[in-house]
């Protein structure tokens, strides 16, 4: 397994480097550059910002330059929040963005697995057809519709919650929770509901019947694991999900995560601040893919990464 | 007249081709018998017909501003059926606009998907070994990398026109497609048809051609079915964040964008779009599903 693990882990590189080199050409494609403004700059202070960021150096040279430099760790400043480091700017948001996807991830599976568990238990009957009904609809709803819908119910016309802004506090985290997860409590309960209606109908399970275990038992001690391993397998997809959503909702929301870094960072040309999300960002997949495979082999003990053959 | 061996053979031929039906004749009458799927499809041939003809319905246009009504609640009496923006545009009209335009982008860019997607599988999946494994490990590569950062880098990148739209939504959408198709492709290329083919002295490209994607028809129809909801998707998220379809057009997604910014004095202005889009979604969605229950008759119950 730790073999495995580092093999693993030394194939993300050139993945990473493929997405560093990717990213950075294309952003440099675009015309304009961070310095723009509606004023023109007298030519010898844009010369000289230009050389202060190494701007005025071939394009390759200055690749190097940005590789050498995330080789130490650093993302290098913000062309736009002068005085700013991408590091900086970043180590403030990604506590925001994180307790958000983080939280949202962990609503979404311990809401979803029951009510489609539940769903499978009842297969063909009204309550699993309102279940998936209701799931349906929920992946139906893109989140920046919801997150609106969210914001006139309880918001404006309930008034129970606030509508904005972002403080570490139940009432300001619940709205922007409940719109990353909806959809993904439905995908969640769409998955299990499938896997588990085939665990269900599989030989062992019919084995542990005839033997007369317990229902409860075998649900819990036979059924269940297998039936989640489709589940750990959305977790790759879904930590993208959450990603691309936190860009929606922490506009919508006002709040101070890198999602909203990103898309502003790249309409305003701040080369270093995208590259740093989308490096970011692409780590995050890549471990996340990772750690499902763990997990995989852990609850499947067919699976063996190390060995040959397997 | 006595009947000849050879006209018995006839018979039995001609009654056995009155009775044959095709998988997809089939399918068809399975997909018939799901409610939910034939409820869908409608509601999908009520919208295209809604928002191809809506627009000559009303006596207002979408760029030109009614100047007595800013901001109107939707009513019969103004001709403003969903209202008015806050520019005084009239919101049936646009919603209808934004309709033709989600579905358009949600068609071609499937498209650009699909074509891409299935030759990169059938490929890699017909030939195998060592090119499928380099053609997949791309495919794992550019897996990993944060997909929709790439569209809107693309979308700030090159301007906001429409058909980039397509181009970068199809460009960046085709690996489930192209993972499903080598998959269905591998386990088809050693059918004894293919063999009989190659027999024959097909060539390769005639092969792919004429017998791997035809065969590839029933995975690849279910899967543009449910790619073109998230190709919508895509497309009103870009138009949310600002980057998608520019005035004076708009999209459902865009739509939705400038009504969730006047939630409070003109709630109408985002409840009309958004209702639109999700039931469009959640049509395609059902009938995906329903396609795969009639396609795939492995999935059974």
């Amino acid at each position: 397994m730790i073999g495995y693990s580092i093999k693993r882990l030394a194939s993300a590189i050139p993945t990473l480097f493929l997405l560093i080199t990717f990213a950075f050409f294309l952003i440099r494609i675009a015309p304009g550059g961070p310095f723009d403004s509606e004023r023109a700059l007298p030519p010898d202070i844009e010369a000289n910002l230009a050389a202060k960021y190494h701007l005025d150096e071939p394009l390759p040279v200055q690749y190097l330059r940005y590789l050498w430099q995330i080789a130490r760790l650093d993302l290098g400043p913000s062309y736009h929040y002068l005085d700013w480091t991408v590091n900086d700017l970043i180590a403030q948001g990604a506590p925001v963005s994180f307790t958000l996807g983080g939280l949202a991830l962990l609503v979404a599976l311990t809401i979803g697995i029951p009510i489609g568990a539940w769903a499978a238990l009842r297969q063909n009957r009204p309550a699993d057809y309102s279940i998936m009904g209701v799931a349906m609809i929920g992946l139906s709803i893109p989140n920046f519709v919801m997150a609106p819908l969210l914001i006139l119910l309880f918001a404006i016309t309930l008034g129970w919650l606030p509508a904005g802004g972002w403080e570490f506090s139940p009432a300001r985290m619940v709205l922007p929770v409940v719109t990353l997860a909806l959809p993904m409590i439905a995908y969640v309960a769409r998955i299990t509901r499938g896997s588990m209606i085939e665990v269900l109908r599989s030989s062992f399970i019919r084995t542990a019947r005839a033997k007369g275990m317990p229902e409860k038992e075998i649900l819990f001690n036979h059924a269940l694991k297998p039936a989640l391993l489709p589940v750990i397998s959305y977790l790759g997809p879904a930590a993208a999900a959450i990603l691309t959503g936190s860009v929606v909702v922490e506009r919508i929301f006002t709040i101070p995560g890198i999602g909203s870094y990103f898309v502003q960072g790249a309409l305003n040309r701040d080369y270093t601040l995208v590259m740093g999300v989308v490096i970011l960002y692409g780590m995050l997949i890549i471990l996340f893919n990772f750690l499902v495979d763990l997990i995989y082999a852990w609850l499947d003990p067919r699976i063996r990464y190390d060995e040959q053959g397997a | 007249m006595r009947e000849t061996t050879r006209d018995a053979f006839d018979r039995a031929l001609d009654t056995r081709s009155m009775r044959r039906r095709s998988l997809y004749v089939d399918a068809w009458h399975r997909l018939l018998k799901n409610k939910a799927a034939v409820v869908a499809l409608g509601t999908l041939g009520v919208m295209v017909i809604m928002v191809l003809v809506g627009p000559w319905l009303s006596e207002w246009d979408h760029e030109i501003p009614d100047w007595d009504h800013y901001s109107t609640p939707p009513s019969l009496e103004t001709g403003h059926l969903f209202g008015t923006d806050a520019l005084g545009r009239d919101l049936f009209v646009r919603t209808m606009i934004g309709g033709q335009i989600s579905l358009l982008v949600g068609l071609v860019a499937t498209m650009v998907s699909l074509v891409i997607g299935v030759s990169y599988g059938a490929v890699a999946g017909f030939f195998g070994g060592r090119i499928d494994n380099i053609m997949m490990r791309f495919v794992d590569g550019i897996y990993a990398m944060p997909f929709m950062f790439f569209v809107i880098v693309l979308m700030v990148v090159f301007g906001r026109n429409i058909f980039l739209i397509f181009v970068a939504i199809g460009a960046v959408n085709w690996l489930d497609m192209a993972r499903i198709v080598r998959g269905q492709t591998l386990s088809l290329k050693n059918k004894d048809f293919v063999e009989a083919a190659r027999a024959c002295g097909a060539t390769e490209w005639q092969i792919i051609r004429r017998h791997i994607v035809p065969n590839l028809l029933g995975v690849v129809i279910v899967y543009v079915t449910l790619t073109i909801p998230q190709v919508i998707l895509v497309e009103s998220f870009l138009s949310f964040l600002g980057l998608g379809v520019q005035e004076p057009l708009t999209s459902w997604g865009a739509l939705v964008n400038e009504g969730a910014q006047e939630l409070e004095t003109a709630p109408w202005s985002l409840l009309f779009p958004a209702a639109f889009l999700a039931v469009t979604l959640f049509a395609f969605n059902f009938l995906g599903d329903g396609l795969r229950d009639a396609l795939d008759p492995k999935d059974r119950v």
